[in-house]
């Protein structure tokens, strides 16, 4: 093996502050061999490949690249340009592409000399059919990116590495958007490639994907390499262990006859700015001691439903009715009013004030309560003391209740807005989301205070792009595809992903 | 109403609304530039000034006309380069820091002027561009007399217009400005400069936009007065928004505009008796509005306008 060795990482490290993101972490790759890149969020992947990639300056550490030729060399770090002509070819999760230009010009940009007074259209457009031939991966060149679906959107940002003659292939978090089917579609076409001599490293929590795909997994916690195993030899358990460092229980999950419904939204349209925040026609009903799952591709209506559920968007057609009372007045005073919780989708920007106080963000639902004001003059005092109470029954943990909301990590904001949101008791939870982003333990912490709240006899609508989540948490599971809402009577993973992309419906 | 169609058949209408036009065309193309890699130039008012400033000057030093031209575009560049460096690499805010270049370049025109020109009341004349006569084309019925009235800068104004165009769609030039100013990650992410091409399509922009002045003292008239870019720079901000940030359709923004102030400028001799002149004033301008309102609402936005974008950031 180590004679077809492609790349070595050797002893990378890097820090953003005080924050350690990457201590000392070394990594080989070799020739046609699909890599793993395994971790809770925070351990330090993505960090760790934009230091290849040269986005990023390590603070210590070199990398070596297979050139023309016998033996690795350094690869120039902190230029992208340097890392592309090493053949290193990165698609990144959040997608680097222009939406305004065509998939062929994305595909091109940075390719051609700038200088030139004329492009050269045919010989790329030759050189892109003949990749995606090779590689399976087909996108309509023409159209701009904007207009595409994120899947079609993934296929070009890879045709886009690709075409620059790469022979490692990074991919950060590839299926985080793609339905099962196309994430199965991909995988083996990122395979095919492998084959052909594609050296691939894919960065991923995902851990069934994980074990069916790739040769080798390298597993990354605060930063440093705890481990490498070979995939044939791994299982769920074992991997899942190496990331977290302990086992993680699972929720329990007490069985409860649903009560009375809470919420039903019946005939409900929303006319959003496109269609993909739209809804048609949806009607469903959540009880008491019941979670609804609502499974499906982000971009798909979610938007709208939960716009229309926490009062941020008006329905154009149908009903909102709340414990039997018809929801009239659509915005959120009313509904906080009517006894629903909201846990956002992009807690960042919609769940917190980032320039308040811990403190304040945690009283911001309820202003217009005596315990908080007196005439519009905030109770410092018991704003404060509050806070404390429920910093510490919800473990929110941070720089402390007095400095900015912003300062906290993702999982401690999360917990933050969950003890906010429970304080009071709703009656109706909206769940966006709930754990994107955040590491297996506070994933685990807001799956556990769900179902106590399903316990308690709240009614909760759990919206979620991850079919594990919702098959564990869900009592009832429902299908979103561009803005229609199928109730779905299976658990089968297969059957739901192809509702999922609309095509069982 | 009959006056009306008569001015618009008039050939002297058409040519004095292209005249008026061509510092709108080069300033709209300037800004259309700026702004399509993602950076709002609110200096174009005083880059306005410093070119019809410098353009001038240099002419009356003794360069000639096409010297002038340079320099003038030399010094828009220079006023560019100081708005890309505080926005692009540094990442202020574009409005604070376009208006701050707005306010120090016109100060530091009128202050030159001032103080190479102490002593005189009435501003000193150059000899300007004159019409650009080309045989047998300039015979031509009724548009030989609207085209070949205008002066060699009007022409380039219009081959401005077309260079823009190509550029922006038919060069790989073009098409890193494009995806600069929606998503400066793809650029990076395929090993190009965002600074690099950020600060080149200001500075580029802001010599387009001091030519606009250039030719206000250069061709238009043949000297320098104070005020007298009068709030040119800010329609053509306007006319960006109207024109999609195409090339193509900022031509035809500035036309309308300069046929509504050919317009009134008719109008006011025409019917001035019973309205005040203000009225036929403040027409293009509320013309514009509409017309703006109109197409701006369904402006796409380059997606990255007014976005700073630093290297390395989480």
């Amino acid at each position: 093996m180590t004679a077809n060795k492609v790349l070595s990482l050797e002893g990378l490290s890097k820090r953003f502050g005080s924050v350690v993101a990457n201590d000392d972490v070394s990594l080989d790759l070799h020739r046609g061999e699909i890599l793993a890149l395994l971790g809770e969020n925070g351990a330090g992947k993505t960090t760790l490949m934009n230091m290849l990639f040269g986005h990023y300056l390590p603070d210590s550490g070199s990398v070596h690249v297979a050139g023309e030729g016998e033996g690795l060399r350094p690869l120039p770090l902190g230029h992208p340009q340097a890392a592309l002509q090493a053949g290193i070819g990165m698609v990144h999760q959040h997608f680097t592409l222009a939406e305004n230009l065509s998939a062929f010009d994305n595909i091109m940009l940075g390719s051609e000399p700038l200088s030139r007074l004329r492009r050269d259209r045919a010989a790329g457009r030759t050189k892109i059919e003949q990749i995606m031939t090779d590689s399976g991966l087909r996108a309509e060149l023409e159209v701009p990116v904007g207009r595409m679906s994120v899947g079609e959107r993934q296929r070009v940002e890879i045709l886009k590495a690709l075409y620059r003659d790469v022979t490692i292939l990074v991919l950060d978090e590839p299926t985080a958007v793609l339905t099962p089917q196309e994430a199965d579609t991909l995988f083996e076409n990122i395979g095919a490639m492998a084959k052909e001599g594609l050296s691939v490293i894919f960065i991923s929590h995902k851990l069934r994907e994980v074990l069916a795909f790739s040769h080798r997994i390298a597993v990354l916690r605060h930063g440093m390499k705890v481990g490498e195993i070979a995939s044939a030899d791994a299982d769920e358990r074992t991997i899942a262990r190496m990331m977290v460092g302990a086992d993680t229980p699972e929720a329990e999950r007490e069985s409860l006859e649903p009560g009375a419904p809470v919420l039903r939204l019946e005939n409900l349209s929303v006319v959003g700015r496109s269609r993909r925040d739209s809804l048609s026609d949806a009607s469903l009903t959540v009880r008491r001691h019941e979670i609804l799952g609502v499974a499906g591709v982000s971009g798909n209506g979610q938007g709208a439903l939960a716009g229309v559920i926490s009062g941020l968007m008006p329905p154009s057609a149908g009903t909102v009715v709340i414990d039997n009372d018809n929801v009239d007045g659509h915005d959120p005073l009313t509904l906080i009013r009517a006894g629903v919780g909201r846990i956002p989708e992009d807690r960042h920007r919609d769940g917190i004030v980032g320039s308040m106080s811990v403190a304040e963000n945690m009283v911001i639902e309820r202003l217009d309560d005596p315990e908080v004001q007196t005439r519009g003059f905030l109770k410092r005092d018991a704003v404060q003391s509050h806070a404390e109470t429920l910093a510490r029954d919800y473990d929110v943990r941070g720089p402390g209740v007095e400095a900015n909301a912003r300062l906290l990590s993702g999982g401690n904001i999360q917990k933050m807005i969950l003890a906010r949101v429970f304080e009071r008791s709703p009656k109706l939870i909206l769940a966006n989301q709930p754990t994107r982003g955040l590491d297996m333990g506070a994933a685990a912490e807001v799956a556990r205070r769900l179902l106590e709240a399903r316990s308690r006899g709240a009614g909760i609508i759990l919206i979620s792009e991850d079919l594990d989540e919702i098959l564990s948490l869900s009592d009832r599971i429902m299908v979103i595809h561009d803005g229609e809402m199928i109730e779905a009577d299976t658990r089968d993973r297969e059957t739901l992903g192809l509702m999922m992309a609309g095509e069982a419906a | 109403m009959i006056d009306i169609l008569q001015i618009m058949l008039s050939e002297s209408f058409w040519a004095a609304s292209l005249r008026i036009a061509t510092p709108l065309i080069f300033g709209v193309l300037g800004a259309l530039l700026c702004e399509r890699a993602g950076v709002l130039n609110l200096g174009i008012e005083g880059i306005f000034v410093v070119g019809a400033m410098t353009g001038w000057m240099a002419v009356w030093l003794g360069a000639g006309l096409w010297g002038g031209v340079l320099v003038a575009a030399i010094a828009g560049a220079g006023f560019g380069l100081i708005h890309a460096i505080l926005t692009v690499p540094l990442g202020l805010s574009q409005h604070v820091s376009g208006l701050g270049v707005t306010l120090f370049a016109t100060s530091v025109s009128y202050f030159t002027y001032r103080t190479a020109l102490p002593n005189v009341s009435s501003p000193p004349r150059i000899e300007p561009f004159g019409a650009l006569d080309i045989p047998v084309l300039s015979d031509l019925p009724f548009l030989g007399p609207v085209l070949f009235q205008q002066t060699a800068l009007t022409w380039l104004a219009i081959l401005m217009v077309a260079i823009v165009w190509y550029v922006l769609n038919r060069t790989a030039l073009g098409v890193a400005i494009k995806a600069v100013g929606d998503n400066p990650a793809s650029v990076d992410a395929q090993g190009l400069s965002v600074y690099g091409l950020r600060i080149g399509a200001v500075v580029a922009g802001s010599a387009l936009m001091a030519l606009g002045g250039a030719f206000l003292t250069m061709s238009a008239f043949d000297a320098f007065f104070f005020g007298m870019v009068n709030g040119r720079g800010w329609i053509c901000i306007a006319l960006v928004i109207f024109a999609s940030w195409r090339p193509g359709k900022a031509l035809l923004g500035a036309l309308l505009f300069g046929a509504f102030d050919a317009l009134q400028v008719r109008l006011q001799t025409e019917v001035g008796a019973f309205l005040p002149s203000q009225v036929f004033l403040a027409a293009p301008f509320v013309l514009s509005i509409i017309a703006l309102v109109i197409a701006a609402r369904s402006a796409d936005y380059p997606r990255a306008l007014l976005t700073p974008w630093f290297k390395g950031q989480r």
